[in-house]
């Protein structure tokens, strides 16, 4: 078995982290605004978990990095470019119905991802997962819940995750399509199969998407880079807003 | 919108043994969703274990019309304590 440069190991765990941070950021956007103060609190809570999971994520890409980069280093002063967040995470919440595609097509990638991770060769990452797969899925629960119940509602109601369905699906293939990194390591025991965790995939989303009564759109080749750098325009103006009060006032706390 | 969905009432246990408590109520569109909602409402600071929900439509009270009838005669009826006996010093926790 090959042993991976700390450099990947950082840029492969970065890629974990920016996507629980990121989507957490945007699931965050809806505290306030969710078509009933139950779902409010739901999406809140799994909006928390992703943030968790990223501090611990972060933490240990930090200790790794050796550069003395803290968690918070690493949220608030990263541009655009230098996050590694699948590009998916990123996109807007648009209405409730296309969040929880955005949703449930994440949390089935996460959760299969976590559920190996588990054992990983990697014992701390590990250990983040252990804790990670509980969270999500439960987070799976809600998203594939609400996505059938929404899928096989009113005609309006299907009309609108289909929608986001048919948005959102250009942006699956880079959760599945390992590239060098994914594959370096895979070969190494510390990331899981390429090939399992599309199977895992597969089976969740095309379970949940046949109950929901929703057509799976037809693949699209399009590629994106979220997890190396190449982002779409909607993180910038994301960090923009995450990132104004640390930039601004470097150190503050209360 | 949670208007139109009816009201359930939430039992949080607290821990293995202990009995459901009521804990509140709060709208949902069915039974799952209900548990879905209680376990984000009422359990975020691990406040339980395990729920109960139940539609609040299916609940029945006692009328308060008829309070005096039925709780006044337990009133003057002392006796129904078990304050007469003496407790030895060994029994604890009673």
């Amino acid at each position: 078995m090959s042993s991976p440069s700390a450099e990947a190991r950082f840029r492969y765990i970065l890629r974990l982290a920016d996507t629980s941070l990121i989507l957490g950021q945007r699931l965050g956007e809806w505290v306030g605004h969710a078509p009933a103060l139950e779902e409010d609190l739901g999406l809140a809570n799994i909006a928390l978990d992703l943030i968790g999971q990223a501090r611990l994520l972060l933490a240990y890409a930090g200790e790794i990095e050796g550069r003395g980069r803290d968690e918070d280093a690493l949220a608030f002063l990263r541009d655009a470019p230098e996050f590694r967040n699948v590009s998916l995470a990123e996109q807007p919440n648009c209405d409730f119905g296309q969040t929880i595609v955005r949703q449930a097509l994440l949390d089935a990638w996460q959760l299969g991802l976590y559920e190996a991770l588990v054992g990983s060769a990697d014992a701390r990452l590990g250990e983040i997962a252990a804790k990670a797969v509980k969270e999500t899925r439960y987070h799976l629960r809600f998203s594939a819940g609400w996505l059938v119940r929404l899928g096989d509602g009113t005609a309006e109601s299907h009309a609108r995750v289909a929608q986001g369905l048919e948005a959102l699906w250009r942006f699956t293939d880079e959760l599945l399509a390992p590239d060098a990194l994914d594959e370096e390591m895979a070969a190494a025991g510390i990331a899981p199969s390429p090939d399992a965790l599309r199977l895992r995939w597969e089976e969740r989303i095309g379970a949940v998407l046949e109950e929901a009564k929703l057509e799976r759109p037809a693949a699209s080749p399009y590629p994106w880079h979220g997890k190396r750098g190449v982002h779409t325009e909607h993180l910038g103006h994301m960090l923009g807003e995450m990132q104004h009060l640390p930039r601004t006032f470097p150190d503050a706390a209360w | 919108m949670s208007d139109d969905w009816p009201l359930f009432e939430v039992f949080i246990r607290a821990r293995s043994g202990l009995e459901h408590k009521h804990v509140g109520s709060l709208h949902a569109a069915d039974v799952r969703m209900a548990i879905e909602h209680a376990r984000d409402v009422y359990t975020r600071r691990q406040e339980g274990v395990s729920i109960w929900v139940v539609r609040s439509s299916e609940i029945v009270a006692s009328d308060p019309e008829e309070a005096e009838a039925l709780f006044e005669p337990a009133r003057d009826k002392v006796y129904r304590h078990p304050t007469f006996y003496t407790i030895p010093d060994e029994v604890k926790n009673l």
